[in-house]
């Protein structure tokens, strides 16, 4: 079947089978693999990408469902021009050496993005909150804490 | 006359003729407009490097292995031949050529070594050795290629070589204020002859070792989903395979009808291979409906049927001499005499470990392509050199013949190391029936949970009897677990029992170990036999501590002290220090201690724990490591806070269960792992230290079970007999956002 999807501002058509997965589609059909698969099963996180600007598991989205919600992947996110959350979140992932293996790191960046947009101060809880969905198996969880509380911070003082 | 890199001299004619026994020297040499630094192998028709590169395009010559790479605009490139996969080897790696060279660290980039045996040796990445294993090598050709900077100066500016000092990849004559880049004296560089015995700088000379500048290179295309993994390879015309394989170990394929995976849009092929039944098409999400709709019947004749609850029974039989003669167990370790029985009395305990997953993000995958003879892969591999050997055999060519890419690998945590590189062999077979298209074998999850490879399960049964002062006068230890290795006596399920401190005081030690064989796949496992044998030595010590009634840590110390344990002591009094040990904590809360010595490194912990309806919270760790001259604290911080966090999730959660001969778990909400609502705090303190580096990659893993289980063990007065701690609960899983 075919589908016109908004994937990172741009019109996509696609044809697939309406079940299929949109990580499927995104990584396989229009080679935007920066949402990793993890689990299939939204019990990860890896695949983390934004619908309407909400995070959403990609694995567990069937492409018909998506209708003509805005889609935005990690690649246009951190991509130019990148949203000031975005910015201050990759620079505090360097600045910090978050990554590990860094698999995850995609679907950490875009949850974490949805958090402060959300909550531009989040405390610990909200980071509990909003951060517990998306698995780190190399256990990168402080420095991602960190870097939130660094990213906030640098948002607040404007300098992001 | 040349030195070799023993401080052999050996004559050059020789040399050349390749008669002489040494293989490896440093050489130099003008390629690309770069210069190239790093060891040539002299010998190139040694067996072993002739065999792996056999078929190989230049192999007559004698391979040169380049470790740096410098170039024309100032660029030092530091070739890292062992594999990524999250540890941060690369940058450690670096950073030690570039200390020598005295190289801008701005200014370097890491690039992957191609996989060639006879240039690099064997690769291979396991056991924490990177560092250690190239310690010596790096820094040496790091000071080769310097020396030969400061002699190109030199020359250049008639000024005697010891005047001249080398700092952030510049060249400098402080008397005349005269310098030159790396880049301005390459190609001069390159006309000098690189020293064999170049001076090395000491420990306290080093400007970049040791400090927060080192820090790992790739955080930024991982931070943006722009870093390739297997995962990601897009190769025009690929097909993408996923394999049905058996439910259990050992169940050979009895039939299949693939008419409906057939009607499948996208699906291309379904076939039989020695693993299953690959179904092949255009994208993943075909070959996934494709393999739903196959109907596959297994034999079970053969298969290994056995559940983990009676594999568990029958362990703990042999380690009580209940089922003699079945297995005949090993003694690695005895002194006194063990055939007289224990005095009565005696504190005696048994603990028992599950299976467990590696389940690392990345789930196994691996990218081929078969023209021929000619087979070109990309994976994640962790032992380069055999995994290349073996995709020759599968593919019915010759190593040479096979350019294997290593890409980084989206962890592993030693999955990618089992020795029969099963998924790499799995994706030949496949590939090679496809000829010419590249076929990128895929895991689910599910695959990767129920068809292995895993940490075997253990049980370990000790018994101490101890002396007036309370410390152990005889030790008698039996541990049985699958062996990980055909030969070698068992040795990974000892590690960490074997020569222990506490059998210091002991008169009578007998140490075992049985190894039975099942048809269960088991493998190395980020810390491999430490990861049973530190909670076992640990938490037994912890409770011989209470039995003579001395605190934990002070116990601790007296033993190191009668053993000479120096290092050990080290770090237990710096995690007490930093801890706070022996201070109160609030009410309901308790610090458990552990102090485990792990290829090389030794590392404590200090873990502080409360009950809440028998489940333990652990909302700090304080850690103190000792693993010689640290190379890049940062890294060696990430990886305890990695390791803890990882041992933590096989403490609480981590078991893989089997149920007439079938795995139970099939994917995170049956097998959980710490989030990051349970990740506590952590605090890494480094002691500072002139041994040789050793790797920290494992070592941080083994201490924590123990040390969580200590508190528990002081909160309740309960020891521990099982992990994980919280066998069957699966309540970390936090409702899903969509
Ligand atoms: S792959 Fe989607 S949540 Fe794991
Ligand atoms: S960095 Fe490896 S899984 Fe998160």
């Amino acid at each position: 079947m075919q589908f016109e999807l908004t994937v990172n501002g741009e019109r996509r058509r696609v044809d697939e089978d309406p079940q299929t997965p949109l990580l499927w589609v995104l990584r396989d059909s229009l080679h935007l693999t920066g949402s990793k698969y993890g689990c299939g099963k939204a019990q990860c996180g890896a695949c983390t990408v934004h619908l309407e600007g909400r995070p959403v598991r990609s694995c567990s989205v069937p492409v018909a469902s998506v209708g003509s919600r805005r889609i935005e992947t990690i690649e246009a996110a951190t991509g130019s021009p990148a949203g000031p959350e975005a910015r201050a979140l990759t620079r505090a992932w360097v600045d910090g050496n978050v990554p590990q293996c860094g698999f995850c790191q995609s679907g950490q960046i875009m949850s974490a993005i949805a958090l402060l947009r959300e909550r531009p101060n989040p405390s610990d809880q909200d980071i509990d909150r909003a951060m517990s969905g998306n698995i780190c198996r190399c256990a990168t969880y402080s420095r991602i804490r960190a870097g939130i509380h660094t990213a906030a911070a640098s948002l607040r003082s404007g300098a992001a | 006359m040349k030195q070799d890199d023993d401080g052999e001299t050996v004559a050059d004619d020789k040399r050349a003729s390749g008669l002489t026994r040494r293989r490896l020297l440093i050489g130099g040499a003008l390629a690309g407009g770069a210069l190239l630094v790093g060891y040539v192998a002299t010998h190139p028709m040694e067996t072993a490097g002739a065999l792996l590169s056999a078929g190989g395009r230049d192999f007559e010559p004698g391979p040169f292995g380049p470790y740096i790479r410098i170039e024309s605009d100032g660029r030092v490139g530091i070739v890292n031949p062992q594999q990524e996969m999250g540890q941060g080897i690369h940058a450690g790696l670096a950073a030690i050529v570039a200390e020598e060279l005295d190289a801008d660290w701005d200014k370097v980039e890491i690039l992957p070594a191609p996989v060639d045996f006879s240039a690099y040796g064997p690769q291979l990445t396991g056991g924490s050795q990177g560092i250690a294993t190239h310690w010596d090598k790096l820094r040496r050709t790091g000071a080769a290629a310097r020396t030969m900077f400061v002699a190109a100066a030199a020359s250049r500016w008639g000024v005697g070589q010891g005047e001249i000092s080398v700092s952030n990849g510049v060249v400098s004559h402080p008397s005349s204020a005269r310098r030159a880049t790396f880049g301005d004296l390459l190609a001069d560089a390159a006309r000098q002859t690189p020293p064999q015995e170049p001076t090395l700088k000491r420990p306290e000379q080093f400007t970049l070792i040791g400090t927060p500048r080192v820090q790992r290179k790739d955080s930024l295309p991982k931070s943006t989903g722009a870093q390739t993994y297997t995962q990601d390879v897009q190769l025009p015309d690929m097909l993408v395979a996923v394999v049905a394989h058996s439910p259990r170990f050992g169940g050979k394929l009895a039939r299949f009808d693939d008419r409906d995976a057939r009607r499948v849009t996208g699906v291309v092929d379904v076939f039989a291979i020695e693993t299953g039944v690959a179904v092949l098409a255009r994208n993943t999400a075909a070959a996934l409906k494709g393999r739903d709709a196959l109907r596959v019947e297994w034999e079970k004749a053969e298969a290994e049927h056995r559940s983990s609850a009676e594999i568990s029974t029958w362990y703990a039989e042999l380690a009580a001499g209940e089922a003699q003669g079945e297995v005949e167990p090993l003694v690695f370790e005895s002194r006194g005499n063990a055939e007289a029985p224990q005095h009565r009395g005696a504190f005696e305990t048994t603990i028992d470990f599950p299976y467990l997953a590696h389940a690392p993000m990345e789930t196994l995958d691996c990218v081929a392509q078969v023209d021929g003879t000619r087979v070109t892969m990309w994976s994640g591999a962790h032992h380069a050199t055999a995994d290349r050997v073996l995709a020759a055999f599968n593919a019915r060519t010759l190593p040479g013949r096979v350019d294997l890419n290593v890409l980084m690998a989206g962890g592993s945590f030693g999955r990618r190391g089992a020795l029969s590189s099963d998924y790499l062999v799995e994706c030949m077979r496949i590939a090679r029936r496809v000829e010419s298209r590249p076929v990128k074998l895929f895991w689910t999850r599910e695959d990767e949970m129920a068809a292995g490879y895993y940490r075997p399960l253990a049980h370990h049964r000790v018994a101490v009897a101890l002396d007036d002062d309370g410390f152990p006068a005889d030790w008698r230890h039996h541990i049985v677990s699958q062996s990980l290795l055909p030969v070698g006596g068992n040795a990974e399920a000892c590690e960490g029992v074997a020569g222990s401190p506490y059998f210091t005081t002991a008169s009578t030690v007998d140490c075992r170990v049985t190894s039975p064989d099942l048809g269960i796949p088991v493998t190395f496992w980020r810390s491999v036999g430490h990861s049973h044998t530190a909670m076992t030595m640990e938490h037994v010590v912890d409770q011989l501590a209470a039995r003579a009634g001395r605190d934990p840590a002070d116990y601790r110390r007296e033993l190191y002290r009668r053993a000479g344990a120096d290092r050990r002591l080290g770090v237990l009094e710096e995690a007490c220090a930093k801890s706070g040990w022996g201070t109160p904590l609030e009410d309901g809360w308790a610090r458990g201690l552990a102090v485990h010595e792990c290829f090389g490194s030794f590392v404590a912990q200090v873990a502080e724990v409360r009950l809440t309806e028998g489940r333990p919270i652990v909302r700090r760790v304080v850690a103190a490591v000792d693993c010689g001259i640290a190379i890049s604290p940062d890294q060696i911080a990430a990886q305890v806070e990695g390791g803890i966090g990882f041992g933590l999730s096989a403490a609480l959660y981590g078991c893989i269960t089997i149920n007439d001969g079938q795995v139970q778990q099939s994917n995170f909400d049956d097998y959980p792992v710490v989030r990051m609502n349970e990740m506590p705090a952590i605090e890494t303190h480094i002691l500072p230290s002139a041994e040789l580096p050793t790797g920290m990659g494992e070592p941080g893993v083994a201490p924590i079970a123990p040390a969580v289980a200590n508190a528990m063990f002081a909160l309740s007065g309960r020891p521990v007999r099982s992990l994980p701690l919280l066998r069957g609960t699966t309540a970390n899983l936090l409702p899903a956002i969509d």
